[in-house]
């Protein structure tokens, strides 16, 4: 016998022994009892620390169950194409306005048996959060963590063009009148600094309409980018490019750094008054310290409103994280016990303490308000549970909607277009759309004889 | 017979890897995809058949023109643009002097560069504010403009350089110039093809009086003319799909949709709309337009091409 008769089967041995000591090195060794559940989240940094705080005293809490927490980007495609291939991880942490595209082709489990048996209700929440994952009667995800938004404004640059930094616009109109008096330009007439640019950052493109009254549909069937609030509303983004030159506006604006950096247009003192999140805050801490010393040099209040419309004063746009269980986990329950536990005062403190956000929760603990370190923290926290909230449409189109929206924009800040011809035109090419979804919809229900 | 049926069957048994991963990666993916663009399928749910409801609706779906006419657009600027570069560069490169192995390196390392992080590059050296691109260009676009006023005392009227990504008629021929950081590819082959250019025809032109002009006319474009169409096709291929580089540096297609180009709206169909039916109804719209455009291609470079073999 050679030697070489030897090499196939040797090869075939060792094959063998690699799988097998593979099954045996992945599989839990020490605590046989143990379920793993295998929870994705978005998150890195210090938000990504804070989750696995929360997952870590979860696991500490009980000895049934361990999570483990694997940071995932892109993590909006990425759970859906494990679904779709069949093997998900047990708990999503998704971005809100992805529920409703999730919830529509079953790709999420609803949750009402569990809560019910958790007791988790709608009168725990602010409501906006609760709704935001309540969809066709079900509820569907639960926040991890929530965000508000607040007009911030820098009050040295206050100082610099004689304004009183205590004072910062209520109206629209005020704001308008304060950011012609911050905006100044350098020898050459270029724009140096601005007092307030519709377009900076760049995330409510979309949403400004409803600042101004505005709705983009229905609630049912029908989209509504041409409603008269929202043509007025993109008429003042309009009116910000006629009186400072929509190219310099532009030019100005690609000079900024990236966001999360001290470039950053508000944080590098460039832009005065910005549309914000409860997250800014973190940012500033990080990059801006000339903002918080000596002394607060930033403040956040309300965004301001139409003179004509006092009925729109205090309104805010409400986002948030969320959990779900996609469908084809395998530990679905498990998986529950753990969101049930983030729903829980206890661990929402310890996450949206160690994010710096607010809670979600109705009821929080004063110590929790004692040890955030963001000033303005009970703006955020109060100002999502009035009625003017705003939140992304829960339709499952909503991404191509918004998408729309955003280049209708960009059309009408370059002033190629006039706000109604571009919102007219964002209404003819969506509601179509919208038909079509909502008639292919019925046939894949119908196909897998779902009930919708 | 018994040996040759043996034979058979070892020589099936070596080609059987290559046949289950073109038929599993390539084959099977290729046929779905074209059954799927014929139906509603959003990846979550089993697809449902739709006819051609898919490419009826992109014919009425202006961005889908408007990404075409992007595209054609690109490909149109930045083919001739690359073949240009790269063909100059080996013409360059091909000159016998010393340390010449070291300057071909030089150009060849810039395209191996990936595209995320070119992406990332060109973001900040086509920066309209504060690029270092503008830098340079700002003096060049100033320099008659000073001239005049030094010299004739015309007021001086200062022209700003381009805001690059800001300005929609300028982000595509930003995209153009980075692009040429690519043809490093181009030119080796290039290279290799002028390597293959007999002497002796150079010789024979030089001894009709040939310089080096009426000897690049005349002798290396059209030996190197089989090179030149491959690496035509290869273009109109890679420039139809271009995608890393926008994708990075125009999220959206931004401003205003200006560099949405074709394989960007796919993605965002089959991976942020869901509708995976239509974006593989895109796919093989790109297919027949590429086939054509070769075709073309072919069809034309039939009398200009010379195979030194044929």
């Amino acid at each position: 016998m050679h030697l070489r008769d030897l090499t196939l089967p040797l090869a075939g041995l060792g094959i063998l022994l690699t799988v097998l000591a593979s099954e045996r090195v992945t599989t839990d060794r020490l605590d046989p009892g143990l379920v793993h559940v295998a929870y994705w989240e978005k998150w890195t940094g210090f938000e990504g620390d804070a989750m696995q705080d929360v997952v870590n005293a979860f696991n500490r809490k009980q000895s049934r169950i361990h999570v483990d927490l694997l940071t995932i980007s892109n993590i909006e495609n990425k759970t859906l194409l494990a679904v779709a291939g069949g093997n998900p991880p047990d708990v999503a942490g998704l971005f809100g306005p992805n529920m409703a595209q999730y919830a529509d082709d079953n790709a999420i489990v609803p949750l009402d048996d569990y809560c019910r048996a958790k007791g988790i209700v709608a009168a725990n929440y602010i409501p906006i959060y609760f709704d935001m994952g309540f969809y066709h009667g079900h509820v569907y995800s639960l926040p991890s963590t929530p965000a508000s938004t607040a007009l911030h404004y820098n009050k040295q640059m206050f100082r610099d063009a004689h304004l009183d930094p205590e004072k910062p616009p209520q109206t629209i109109e005020e704001m308008d009148a304060m950011a012609a008096k911050l905006t100044t330009r350098d020898a050459t007439g270029k724009l140096d600094k601005s007092g307030f640019m519709p377009a900076e950052p760049g995330w409510w493109n979309w949403g400004w309409g409803d600042i101004f009254g505005g709705r983009l549909w229905d609630g049912e069937t029908k989209i509504t980018a041409d409603d008269p609030a929202n043509i007025r509303a993109f008429e003042w983004i309009a009116s910000y490019s006629q009186k400072y030159g929509a190219a310099e506006l532009q030019s100005f604006r690609s000079g900024f750094g990236n966001f999360s950096s001290p470039q950053n247009a508000f944080l590098s003192s460039k832009v005065a008054m910005e549309l914000q999140g409860v997250w800014m805050y973190n940012f500033i801490d990080q990059y801006a310290p000339n903002l918080e010393k000596p002394t607060l040099n930033w403040a956040a209040v309300p965004f301001p409103h139409p003179a004509d419309r006092p009925d729109l004063a205090n309104t805010t746009f409400a986002d948030e994280d969320i959990l779900v269980i996609p469908r084809g986990a395998k530990h679905p329950d498990e998986a529950f016990e753990f969101i049930a536990y983030v729903q829980s005062q206890e661990g929402m403190e310890l996450l949206c303490l160690g994010q710096k956000k607010h809670s979600p929760l109705i009821k929080v603990s004063e110590e929790f308000y004692r040890k955030h370190p963001n000033p303005y923290i009970k703006l955020f926290a109060e100002i999502p549970r009035g009625k003017n909230v705003l939140s992304p449409p829960k339709l499952a189109i909503w991404p191509e909607y918004q998408a729309e929206l955003t280049t209708a924009f960009d059309e009408i800040a370059l002033l190629n277009e006039t706000p109604k011809q571009a919102l007219q035109h964002v209404q003819e090419r969506m509601q179509p759309k919208m038909d079509e979804y909502l008639e292919r919809l019925r046939m894949r229900n119908e196909k897998e004889g779902v009930r919708p | 017979m018994k040996n040759r049926h043996r034979e058979t069957v070892t020589a099936l048994l070596f080609v059987l890897p290559w046949f289950i991963g073109f038929g599993v990666f390539l084959l099977y993916p290729l046929l779905a995809s074209l059954y799927y663009s014929f139906c509603d399928y959003s990846v979550l749910r089993p697809p449902v058949w739709v006819g051609t409801e898919n490419y009826r609706d992109l014919i009425h779906d202006e961005v889908f023109w408007k990404t075409l006419k992007n595209t054609g657009l690109f490909a149109a600027l930045a083919l001739p643009m690359g073949m240009f570069v790269a063909i100059s560069l080996a013409l360059m490169l091909n000159a016998k002097i010393k340390g010449m192995t070291l300057y071909r390196t030089f150009f060849y390392v810039p395209s191996l560069v990936p595209g995320a992080s070119l992406a990332m590059l060109g973001l900040w050296v086509f920066n309209g504010e504060h690029g270092v691109f503008n830098a340079l260009l700002d003096p060049v676009l100033n320099f008659i403009p000073k001239m005049l006023h030094l010299f004739l005392h015309v007021p001086l009227h200062h022209i700003a350089p381009p805001g690059w990504l800001s300005d929609p008629a300028w982000s595509k021929p930003a995209l153009v110039v980075l692009g040429v950081w690519g043809a490093g590819n181009a030119m080796v082959i290039y290279l290799a093809g002028l390597q293959d250019v007999p002497q002796a025809l150079y010789e024979a032109a030089e001894l009709d009086g040939a310089g080096w002009w009426a000897k690049t006319r005349h002798v290396t474009l059209p030996m190197l003319s089989p090179v030149i169409l491959f690496n035509l096709i290869m273009g109109i291929i890679g420039t139809l799909q271009v995608f890393t580089l926008p994708y990075i540096m125009f999220p959206g297609g931004s401003p205003a949709r200006s560099t949405y180009f074709y394989t960007m709206y796919l993605y965002d169909n089959a991976f942020v709309y869901l509708k995976m039916g239509y974006a593989c109804a895109m796919g093989w719209i790109m297919f027949l337009i590429i086939l054509g455009l070769t075709f073309v291609a072919l069809k034309m470079s039939e009398k200009r091409v010379h195979y030194s073999g044929g």
